[in-house]
């Protein structure tokens, strides 16, 4: 077994310790923490991010970065949330409940494949590209909606019920479905063809299009993915919390979505990462965050835990890459 | 083999490609067999490499047509080689380093959508089967990344015969093997070609390619020379054919008064790369340093200038001991390093020339951190009138000039810092010959001056034509130290060849 | 100009001919930048009369001048090759700083003192970690982005720290009927310019921008700049933010929230190009007062906030597009 595949089990495996050893230590200075309730709610906490990364995973593996799911989120959101609030006006018929869903994910799609098509077609750095859309779908958020909230009201009951009721063991259906899109993506990155021709761009962007690769097409899909999947984490986002504002839903979103999958064990640097890892990844967010109030530690320092994470996953991943960038340097004309 | 019997696998005519209008292939015509082992030889720069990346579809010919199996094609990129079963191993591959050997060898296989599934137990099967073919212990599903260079190219010869090619070209595949890894490429190599296949040699070492080899063709400045049997040809043919008879003889005026030393190296190693290297260069002294690419010299130099400094030993300049870490020391302690690569680690191509001359002596533009346009103005005309350098005008981007005026630029450039030691690093690269002329009087004259020159050249007539002495350098080491009087290319040639395994044949 | 005889030197023709003096200056971005401004002044005086009036203008630049300040020193780190995302968070992040010690019970001079010093010592860990540790600068400020806004939200919580009455109010202060910030503004553009056009320095910077490894090889020491220009940032952030909570009277953790965007914007507006090499100080400067224009017209045409965003992203992507094109053109 290679060094470096032992590694990313490790670190899979790590990351899988962390986890324990983190409730452990949470658990022996309060002990309602090792509780199955604390497990829900841990389990609550992490659907939407778990969605997303699943996208941001995707694009990173291909070497790019996605700031803009935030505002894509939001952006989505607010387009089911107009629907619901006029359906009867515009439409003249109630919309089903379930209508935001397909509408969001297209929307999210929509505004992933406008990222893609900058970055591919104008040779832009993705960075700077998803940080003007940032803004651009942000401000386009609160035109739509005109600055005002969808209130409680207008969100379908049978949409909240999405996250409250649950078909076995009292898990809510939005578990199901985060943990059903990461099995999606599982199948999608290591079964198919395209999945492959992802980690094959990541790990070596020179060499792709001299194997036939269509890099341009690759890229708009996994752009377009993860729209659709911030678009979807955007419905479930007023299913979780029954409103959307068009300042707070999906602000600093990005942030977390990329420490949960830079924690991971995704490389920034591309061609490395995996499904597990990302699901770990989340999930350690998850348990961090379920543990601070329950430490007495306010909420208000889990921004700066995800900026050190993602400064010390960097730090890591450079510590196991070295040699390998190092030797992708000399292949490189 | 006989040409009369089989018709050729592959047949190029009239093949030329030119470089930014600098021709490097000039009409090639050459016949390839199906089932025949063939060497292409030749200088560094003559022409083989090109050739070969031509047929692979790397580089397209300016003219030429190549005809496959009779009928005519295009080899517009490598995926269109691939297809037409020529494969080309590259010396380090290029690889996808996070995805397994086996996906290595089918990624790109144009079959299936895609989102079809990928038959994992298929490919692993598959892969482990190709692999066990080549008679090679490679775990197929680990990743590529640290796999060692020679099971890269096994993976590589792996997946030319996944794709079934019928030519697979070898460039320089053995440089970066021991002994033993090369006994089994050639095991391997011999059986390929008992199938019927056709596969391309390209070595600088003419034992390896005596054992290999049923023919061989050689290359010499873009021309093909001569194919032949390799059985009719000597060892000594063999480089007089590579080398020719020098073009025009360059002689270094040898005016210059030899002084004392200005730059002694001792046992300088750099692990990988170099290996316990010592050598003096004296005042106006021009020494050379020949080998073939790859050998250390550049990482020699380099080391010199604090680039990539050495691990062990110790420099000498002007009789004083001197650690180099860094370029600025360098500079300051009176070295200068016109480097190999000029659009890598030469020129600002954007900038403008007057700020590319100037570049390197910031105290004399700007003696108080501001710059003195006037100053710097009249340095860089000076520079331009003295170097003979064709410009339109100094603000214009360096980018825009021919290559010859760009590296009379980093000359330039390096001849204000009034350097004592001056190390050249292949000069006249890509230079059209007229001005390679002009070089080489100017740097007869800087050796004139009293500057101790270090060159680095891969052309024999060259480092023949202006030096006082020759090092020769072969897989990171010196193998020799010829003086003027008895260097002559055979010479150069045999103590730069790599003696794998002890005698040559 | 002796280039005259040059040019009738023998063997001319191997170098291409220069372009014509008037080529060289219209595609320059900065032309560009240039443009847009009159276009924005003649468009906002149509909109409004308050257009015509220079200290309307000025007065309204006080609000982005904190911004448009670090933009310079941003634009000579892209000019460079890096980039820096992390200023907006590091004056929030000094800013709370500042004033908790203050609130604290320690002088306003010291904690200013060591608001400055967080803010310097932010620069040197987003140096430490690009240069010393080889990571690319994008992704690094990125993650320190998050991380010295969430220790601003740490130490300030989500309430507002009250800065002492004396020290409000800097946008107040008039220098010959300009205000301070906006005296401060053009007096480190004029430094800065000089700097990067006229000094040893600045030229390095270019070079490094251009061609890293030519740099090394002609002795420029590339690191010891590059870790002085996050310095630089660092600090100018840091006053920044000072000034910044001196005009609002307050400091909260969410200080120039999304302010990268804006500096990013006016380096790009102003012809800098994001690979580096290319731009100057007064691209940066003349776009500073464009986006102060616009934004200004968008509000005395009672343009929603949220509408500024879309046009501010629109004209990110649509000015890095633009210099990226002329860049192409003129590189042959």
């Amino acid at each position: 077994m290679s060094l470096i595949r032992t590694l990313l089990v490790r670190r899979e495996a790590g990351i899988a310790v962390m986890i324990v050893l983190f409730c452990l230590a949470v658990g022996a200075f309060r002990p309602q923490f090792l509780t199955l309730d604390q497990l829900r709610i841990i389990l609550l906490l992490v659907p939407l991010i778990m969605i997303a990364a699943m996208g941001q995973m995707m694009v990173i593996v291909a070497r790019h970065v996605d700031l803009s799911i935030g505002s894509t989120l939001g952006f989505s959101a607010m387009v089911s949330g107009m629907l619901y609030r006029f359906d009867v006006d515009w439409f003249g018929f109630d919309v089903p409940w379930w209508t935001g869903i397909p509408v969001s994910i297209v929307v999210g799609a929509g505004l992933g494949l406008v990222n893609g098509l900058l970055i591919q077609l104008f040779r832009l750095p993705a960075i700077i590209v998803t940080l003007g859309t940032l803004s651009l779908y942000r401000g386009l958020t609160f035109i739509i909606s005109n600055a005002k909230q969808i209130d409680r009201q207008w969100i379908p009951s049978e949409l909240k019920g999405l996250s409250q009721t649950s078909p076995v063991f009292g898990t809510p259906w939005i578990i199901f479905i985060a943990f059903g899109v990461a099995l999606a993506t599982y199948l999608f990155l290591m079964h198919t063809r395209m999945g492959r021709q992802i980690y094959a761009i990541g790990s070596n962007p020179v060499a792709a299009p001299l194997r036939g690769i269509k890099v341009t097409q690759v890229t708009l899909v996994v752009f377009t993915i993860s729209g659709a999947l911030a678009g979807l984490a955007g419905i479930l986002y007023a299913s979780r919390w029954g409103f959307v504002n068009p300042s707070n839903t999906g602000s600093g979103f990005e942030f977390q979505v990329i420490a949960a999958v830079v924690i991971g064990g995704v490389s920034i640097n591309g061609g490395v990462g995996s499904v597990l890892g990302t699901v770990l990844g989340v999930l350690l967010l998850g348990c961090v965050a379920a543990a601070l109030p329950l430490l007495g530690i306010p909420g208000t320092s889990q921004a700066a835990i995800y900026g050190a994470v993602i400064l010390v996953a960097l730090v890591i991943d450079r510590t196991v890459r070295r040699q390998g960038i190092a030797g992708f340097k000399r292949v490189q004309p | 083999m006989s040409e009369a019997g089989a018709s050729p696998l592959l047949s190029a005519r009239g093949t030329s490609k030119s470089f930014a209008g600098v021709e490097v292939l000039r009409n090639v015509d050459l016949d390839l067999m199906p089932g025949e082992i063939h060497a292409l030889l030749g200088e560094n720069g003559a022409g083989k490499s090109t050739f070969a990346k031509i047929i692979a579809g790397v580089h397209r010919p300016t003219r030429g047509t190549l005809q496959l199996g009779g009928t005519t094609v295009d080899v517009a990129s490598p995926v269109v080689a691939q297809k037409l079963g020529i494969t080309l191993i590259h010396q380090e591959p290029i690889s996808f380093p996070d995805l397994s050997v086996a996906e290595n060898l089918v990624l790109g296989r144009s079959d299936g959508a895609p989102l079809g599934r990928v038959p994992w137990a298929a490919i692993n099967r598959d892969a482990r089967r190709l692999i066990d073919l080549l008679g090679v212990r490679i775990d197929v599903t680990r990743p590529m990344r640290g796999l060692s260079i020679a099971d890269q190219q096994m993976v590589e010869i792996a997946r030319a015969l996944a794709s079934d090619s019928r030519l697979i070209i070898m460039d320089e595949p053995t440089a970066p093997l021991t002994p033993k890894e090369v006994e089994t490429l050639f095991g391997i190599a011999r059986r390929l070609r008992d199938e019927g296949r056709t596969i391309i040699f390209i070595s600088h070492r003419l034992e390896e390619v005596r054992a290999l080899c049923d023919r061989v063709t050689i290359f010499r400045d873009g021309n093909k020379i001569a194919t032949e049997a390799i059985g009719k040809l000597s060892d000594a043919d063999i480089i007089r054919l590579m080398i020719g008879r020098p073009l025009k003889e360059y002689m270094h005026k040898g005016k210059s008064q030899i002084g004392e030393v200005a730059l002694e190296v001792e046992h300088l190693t750099l692990p990988g790369y170099f290996d316990d290297i010592s050598f003096s260069v004296r005042k106006g002294e021009i020494v050379g340093l020949g080998g073939l690419v790859g050998a250390g010299r550049t990482d020699v130099a380099r080391a010199l200038f604090g680039v990539a400094p050495a691990a062990s030993g110790s420099v000498r300049v002007g009789g004083r001991p001197v650690t180099i870490t860094d370029p600025a020391q360098a500079i300051a302690e009176g070295l200068a390093f016109v480097p190999e690569d000029r659009a890598v680690a030469g020129i600002f191509r954007t900038l403008s020339v007057e700020q590319n001359i100037s570049a390197a002596v910031p105290g004399q533009i700007a003696p108080r951190g501001v710059i003195r346009r006037g100053v710097e103005k009249a340095l860089a005309q000076d520079a331009v009138k003295r170097l003979r350098i064709r410009l339109a005008s100094l603000r214009q981007p360096i980018g825009e000039l021919s290559g010859g005026n760009q590296q009379k630029a980093i000359l330039a450039r390096w001849l204000l810092t009034d350097p004592s030691v001056l190390i050249l690093d292949e000069p006249t690269r890509g230079i059209d010959i007229g001005v390679k002329a002009e070089f080489y009087d100017m740097i007869g004259e800087l050796a004139a001056s009293g500057r101790a020159i270090l060159l680095i050249s891969s052309e024999l007539p060259e480092l023949l034509a202006l030096c006082d002495r020759v090092l020769v350098m072969s897989e990171g080491r010196l193998t020799a130290d010829i003086a003027r009087a008895e260097a002559t290319q055979e010479k150069i040639m045999s103590a730069a060849v790599p003696q794998v395994r002890g005698a040559a044949a | 100009m002796s280039a005259s005889d040059l040019q009738s030197a023998p063997s001319a023709q191997e170098a291409a001919p220069p372009r014509p003096a008037w080529q060289v200056l219209l595609i320059r971005p900065e032309t560009m930048t240039l443009a847009l401004l009159v276009l924005a002044v003649f468009a906002g005086a149509w909109l409004s009369p308050f257009f015509l009036d220079i200290s309307y203008i000025l007065r309204s630049f006080t609000l982005y001048a904190e911004f448009a300040i670090v933009a310079l020193v941003l634009t000579m780190v892209i000019i460079a090759g890096e980039i820096d995302l992390s200023p907006a968070a590091n004056m929030a992040l000094s800013a709370c700083v500042f004033a908790w010690l203050q609130q604290a019970g320690l002088p306003v001079p010291a904690a200013v003192a060591v608001g400055l010093a967080a803010g310097l010592a932010m620069g040197a860990f987003n140096g430490l970690m690009v240069i010393g540790l080889q990571l690319p600068s994008i992704i690094v400020t990125i993650g320190t982005l998050t991380l010295y806004r969430g220790l601003a939200q740490i130490i300030a919580g989500d309430k507002s720290i009250r800065v002492p009455e004396w020290f409000i109010g800097v946008d107040k202060i008039m220098v010959l009927g300009v205000p301070l910030p906006v005296v401060i503004f053009i007096v480190l553009a004029l430094a800065l310019g000089f700097l990067l056009s006229r000094t040893i320095v600045g030229r390095q910077i270019y070079q490094i921008g251009t061609n890293e490894v030519a740099a090394r090889h002609a002795g420029i020491r590339s690191a010891r700049i590059k870790f002085g220009l996050f310095l630089a940032v660092g600090l100018v952030s840091a006053t920044a933010g000072m000034m910044t909570a001196s005009r609002l009277g307050s400091v909260r953790y969410d200080l120039g929230l999304g302010g990268e965007l804006q500096m990013v914007l006016m380096a790009m507006l102003g012809g800098t190009y994001i690979f580096g090499g290319r731009g100057t100080i007064l691209g940066t400067f003349l776009a500073a007062w464009l986006l102060v224009l616009v934004s200004t017209g968008m509000i005395v045409a009672n343009v929603l906030p949220a509408v500024q965003l879309v046009v501010l992203g629109i004209l990110l992507v649509v000015s890095i597009i633009a210099t990226n094109f002329i860049y192409s053109r003129t590189q042959r």
